[in-house]
């Protein structure tokens, strides 16, 4: 049965992206560490970063896609999720730092010692192992969506409420972590981080091996997702996602089938930000903000909602335009950046994947059941008919 | 002169200036002349020269004259002008008693005391006294009254007394009483006295008649101190409530301006179902509507300032109605029916407009003025009230009450209804549905726009303005159920009230996180709100 | 009224009001099992809003409904009466527009409703089969590859039939299944639905009087909520009260 699973989900499409993933996983830490800097293919240290920074952005653009264009949940709160399992590891990894902060105090971290605090909370026990901030990084993302999706789906919380309820609950987490006695480093947040699994985070090599497992990473949320979307459970969520109300007297639970995307989803976001901690060397209560979480929802939708390719591929070159649109002309950003939430939602809602669909119609209708576009979501709001 | 004994005096001053003023006023140059005179020949050449000065009936006069009971008013030996002093190193500042004027500083040994004996002291008591408490003038009186209820120097008792038995004056004779038994308790009166005194303190009530009995406390014989811990229970008792109220106001305050961001808002969800993510824009465009018409008269009109608001007012709703209108037109109309869309599309509108906004003024805050009828704050009973959060929480209701009106007594208002309940049937009925749906999303936006001119009163007028209130307005319409006015003027009220409640236990930004996590919880109870329309329209 | 042990369904003494309009009002029906009831009756009479209670969509305000002689449905939810063994086919055709018919027909098809069971599940041939059946006779199994939204009205109609067929339902609660049908199409539903009422019970709320014509079966009126008028169609349909209300004269 696994077996069968598992040969499922590496449909065509799912196998070429992580063929190509895992190519990328190997052939850019190469190109960094093997080809000398100044020759030919050689690809500097900021790159790995960036593009390892790129690779957790795809991750949480999948992971959105997957509540999203598959369930119908828009959520406008994952980077809570994602800042949740960020902030699990820039607990471990301020540990990690032990009597090398500026205060050289062995346990407690720097911002602790400057608030006149004089031992470690509860809850960051436990954090200089390892093993246990990994499961940290899934757990607490993933328990939040439980607790969260438990109460929203049971109650039939849905369309704009939902999306709603997620952006305040993002917000909500914003406010917490500014606050300076929540214990997690307040409007600084955690960073200085020295050494990860005793490596060190400044180390080139480190860098590329962390690149090489957002990319690993990556690859697992596809197959993972693809393996979701492609079983039975998978059109059931499809089903949700068009007429919520027609699978209940089909007999399905809808509450049940979305907390398992939700938490599913959650974890890999969770995941996808411990990552991206130790790439960008900082987490602080910024990546909270519901313009962060809002960003990426454009990135699923720019690349294709209801896709595997699509969220990577949007992610990727949602973030490419911006480091561009950023470093050249920081001014129209915001433009560009707007403008593609309004070009995007009116012309392309099925999103690039769906524009290439159409332009070839005989491999669309192959894909055709992971590329189709929900239907009306409110039909009363509907002004023809 | 020691600073200690200057504060009480220069707050009789005040009062006495304040207080009265129709009071006479003698020129500068006959005052210093009366002043001048005082340290001149015998006490009792002194006692005339007193009362001459006590004649003018000058509120500068007062002074002089209790400085020199208390012994501390100087003479220059070289001038013979009389000066207030004060210690500085090793010489003494002087000061003009009649312009307040500084003379500068003088050696220890050019200054001299104006000497005064017990006779003197007694004719100059007498004369203060005729001048505040015994005056003739009505707001003196009372000024005196309040002042020597503030002090309560059991010196005045004599005087105060002497007053009490020659006011007529129900009012100035309560504060009188009162003033009274205030000094009774500092001195060492019969328990019994004492006790009647802390009663009568204690049925005046407020802020001073506990600090009064509080200090009286502290001396208080040990069988008057039930007594006064009662008095004081019962005025705390008293307090509490009116904070409960000032609460409810801030609760209020904060709920309308809650309101005035919100209530666009309910009108183009409620209606048309469209998420507007930008109305959080509309509103900043309001507020800088605001800022461009201050400086517009500030440059070319300044007389006008005073009407700055009331002409950015319709100017602001036109502004950011005629924005709403062409944003549905370009953009929502094409995307009804899919709410998720909308708010994508208009979210990113949002960060335009943002963007917009600081190209054309710059990041940083702009001042927006307060004109002087927003300035400053009134007292009604216990309650400290600003004038601008009272005319804001007065808008809002304004705001309300016209938008109701509108919903319920015009033609758009029953087209809107009808959109609302059932687009389909209202568009078989010939209502044109796609005008009524410009035509609202133009009066929430309008609306957005008059908050803009209300919140520029109180917040940082900054390209940043709308995002402050988007959440918390989204926060007020789920709350209080979409399609429902009512519902969404309890939704900013009891927001606003439970967030002022939290606040005093829980700190500003843990209230806040508290009322979102409530709302959250809340939401998942009644997914639609408290006021939601029911039935099997709703469901499809 | 009688007692209900022996009933497939039991409504008794049934109201429910919307915002102060009585959609139900007092109504009271019993089906027994493999027994088919067409119910007739004006728009308002309340035949939908009695669908909604049945499957748990509504809570009714009072009266009881009974399944099986036995379990109460007002105290479960969609899913849960949908488990027990109520089918239902709506008056607007919904089906999955974005699926294929074959997934709708599998998404319908009995078998466990768990989360995991239908990560893990992998079709057997003995559902491949029963859906092959069921293609079979909703006459579309020449589309099976084809999106349900590019079916026309008529065969979404037998598209949800079907879907109710795979979940092996004993009570099948069917609204208006014959719209957008063509007269041919209409009578092969009429006979589809008898074949169905000699194993399971039945429920066909319709309008088109040829169609319950065909049925051959006890007809029930219902107008305000209540029933007007019980029998044959004959019977029912020579009521004055019915003609009145409902048929006109």
């Amino acid at each position: 049965m696994i077996t069968q699973l598992v040969f499922r989900a590496l449909d065509r499409k799912a196998s070429w992206l992580i063929a190509a993933i895992l190519l990328v996983a190997v052939a850019v830490p190469a190109c960094n560490l093997l080809i000398p800097p100044g020759q030919f293919g050689h690809v500097p240290g900021y790159l790995v970063t960036l593009f390892g920074k790129y690779l957790c952005y795809a991750v949480l653009a999948l992971s959105l896609d997957l509540v999203w264009g598959y369930v119908g949940i828009l959520s406008l709160g994952h980077g809570a999720f994602f800042a949740l399992g960020g902030y699990a590891m820039g607990m471990y990894l301020m540990r990690q730092i032990g009597a090398r902060g500026v205060y050289a105090n062995p346990v407690l971290p720097d911002f602790m010692v400057f608030l006149n605090w004089k031992e470690l909370p509860w809850y960051w026990l436990g954090f200089d192992m390892f093993p246990f901030a990994l499961l940290m990084v899934m757990l607490v993302p993933g328990l939040l969506a439980f607790v969260f999706g438990w109460f929203a789906f049971r109650s039939r919380v849905t369309g704009v409420y939902l999306s709603i309820i997620t952006q305040a609950m993002t917000f909500a987490l914003l406010l917490a972590f500014f606050r300076n006695d929540l214990g997690f480093g307040g409007n600084n947040g955690l960073t200085d981080f020295k050494d990860i699994l005793g490596f060190s985070v400044q180390a080139a090599s480190t860098r590329a091996a962390l690149f090489a497992l957002s990319a690993i990473l990556l690859a697992l949320g596809v197959f993972v997702c693809s393996m979701i979307v492609n079983s039975k459970l998978g059109k059931v969520m499809v089903a949700i996602r068009d007429a919520e109300s027609r699978t209940r007297f089909l007999g399905w639970r809808p509450e049940n089938v979305k907390l398992f995307a939700f938490i599913v989803s959650a974890v890999l976001a969770g995941l996808a930000g411990a990552l991206y901690v130790p790439q960008v060397g900082i987490i602080n209560p910024g990546e909270f903000t519901p313009e962060n979480s809002i960003e990426a929802v454009i990135w699923v939708a720019v690349g294709g909602r209801g896709t595997i390719v699509g969220p990577v591929i949007g992610a990727l070159l949602v973030n490419a335009g911006k480091s561009y649109f950023t470093a050249a002309l920081p001014e129209y950003w915001l433009f560009a950046l707007g403008a593609l939430f309004v070009v995007v939602t009116l012309f392309l809602p099925r999103g690039i994947v769906g524009l290439v669909a159409t332009r070839a119609p005989r491999r669309a209708r192959m894909t055709a059941r992971n590329d189709t576009v929900p239907p009306v979501l409110h039909p009363k709001a509907e002004p023809a008919e | 002169m020691n600073a200690g004994r200057l504060i009480p005096i220069i707050a009789l001053l005040l009062a006495l200036a304040f207080g009265a003023p129709a009071q006479a006023q003698t020129d500068d140059a006959t005052l210093t002349a009366l002043v001048n005179a005082l340290p001149l020949g015998n006490f009792k050449e002194r006692e005339v020269a007193a009362t001459a000065l006590a004649a003018t009936g000058d509120p500068r006069a007062v002074p002089v004259l209790q400085t020199l009971t208390d012994g501390e008013l100087y003479v220059i030996e070289a001038s013979g002008q009389v000066v207030f002093v004060e210690t500085s190193g090793a010489g003494v500042l002087a000061t003009d008693p009649v312009t307040a004027s500084s003379l500068g500083e003088f050696a220890k040994g050019d200054v001299e005391k104006v000497k005064v004996n017990n006779g003197l002291r007694r004719a100059l008591r007498t004369l203060i006294g005729q001048m505040t408490l015994l005056s003739e003038n009505r707001g003196t009186r009372l000024a005196a009254a309040l002042s020597v209820l503030r002090d309560a120097s059991p010196d005045t008792l004599e005087l105060l007394d002497s007053a009490l038995a020659a006011e007529a004056d129900p009012e100035i004779k309560t504060v009188m009483d009162v003033a009274r038994a205030a000094i009774v308790l500092k001195t060492d009166a019969s328990s019994a006295e004492k006790a009647a005194a802390a009663q009568r303190i204690a049925e005046r009530g407020g802020r001073e008649a506990i600090t009064i009995l509080t200090g009286a406390l502290a001396e208080a014989p040990a069988d008057l101190k039930p007594a006064i811990e009662a008095a004081i229970d019962s005025l705390e008792r008293t307090r509490a409530v009116w904070s409960v109220l000032q609460n409810v106001w801030y609760g209020i305050s904060l709920g309308s301006v809650l309101l005035l961001a919100a209530i666009g808002l309910a009108i183009t969800f409620g209606v048309m179902g469209v998420i507007n993510m930008a109305h959080g824009e509309m509103v900043m465009l309001g507020a800088y509507t605001t800022f461009v018409v201050q400086e517009v008269i500030r440059g070319s009109f300044p007389g006008l300032f005073e009407y700055s608001l009331a002409i950015a007012l319709p100017l602001a709703f036109l502004v950011t109605a005629l924005v709403g209108v062409a944003i549905e037109r370009s953009i929502i109309r094409w995307l009804y029916g899919r709410a998720l869309e909308t708010l994508l599309a208009t979210w990113g509108l949002s960060l335009i407009i943002q963007q917009a906004v600081r190209t054309a003024f710059g990041p940083t805050n702009k001042q927006v003025g307060n004109p002087q009828w927003m300035s400053g704050s009134f007292e009604l009973g216990g309650l400290d009230i600003t004038y601008n959060r009272f005319w804001i929480v007065l808008f809002a209701i304004a705001v309300f009450l016209a938008l109701l009106a509108v919903l319920n007594r015009t033609p758009l208002g029953l087209q809107m209804r009808a959109v609302t309940q059932n687009r389909r049937m209202a568009s078989a009925m010939g209502i044109r549905t796609p005008l009524v749906d410009a035509m609202t999303f133009g009066l929430g936006s309008g609306i957005a726009g008059l908050a803009g001119v209300a919140l520029s009163q109180l917040d940082n007028v900054s390209p940043n303005l709308g995002q402050n209130y988007i959440i918390d307005s989204f926060m007020v319409v789920v709350f209080g159920g979409v399609g429902n006015l009512w519902g969404t003027l309890v939704g900013a009220l009891s927001i606003g009230v439970a967030n002022k409640f939290l606040e005093p236990y829980a700190g500003a930004v843990v209230a806040k996180i508290l009322i979102l996590v409530l709302i959250i919880l809340f939401i998942q109870r009644r997914p639609r709100g408290l006021f939601a329309l029911k039935g099997r329209a709703v469901e499809q | 009224m009688t007692d209900r042990s022996g009933t497939m369904l039991y409504l008794n003494g049934v109201s429910v009001a919307f915002d102060g309009f009585r959609a139900l009002n007092g109504l009271s029906i019993i089906v027994h099992p493999r027994e088919m009831l067409a119910i007739i009756g004006p728009n308002g009479a309340g035949k939908t809003t009695m669908m909604d209670i049945i499957t748990g969509k509504t809570r009714p305000d009072e009266g009881d409904v009974y399944f099986d002689g036995r379990t109460d449905l007002t105290r479960l939810d969609e899913a849960a009466i949908a488990d027990l063994g109520i089918g239902r086919k709506f008056q607007k055709p919904t089906v999955f527009e974005s699926h294929t018919v074959w997934d709708n027909i599998e998404l319908a098809l009995k078998g466990p409703r768990s989360v995991f069971g239908a990560l893990t599940y992998m079709a057997a041939n003995d559902d491949i089969a029963r859906i092959e059946g069921i293609l079979d006779t909703i006459r579309l199994a020449g589309r099976r590859g084809d999106l349900a939204a590019g079916l026309s009205h008529g065969q979404k109609q037998w598209l949800e039939i079907g879907m109710l067929l795979a979940q092996d339902p004993k009570l099948l609660l069917v609204d208006e299944p014959v719209a957008g049908m063509t007269d041919a199409e209409t009578v092969e539903t009429a006979k589809l639905l008898r074949d169905i009422a000699q194993t399971r019970s039945v429920v066909v709320v319709e309008h088109d009087m040829s169609f319950v014509r065909e049925l051959e079966t006890r007809v029930t009126c219902l107008a305000e909520g209540a029933v007007l008028a019980e029998g044959s169609l004959d019977q029912v349909s020579r009521n004055p009260a019915v003609i009145e209300r409902y048929l006109g004269r």
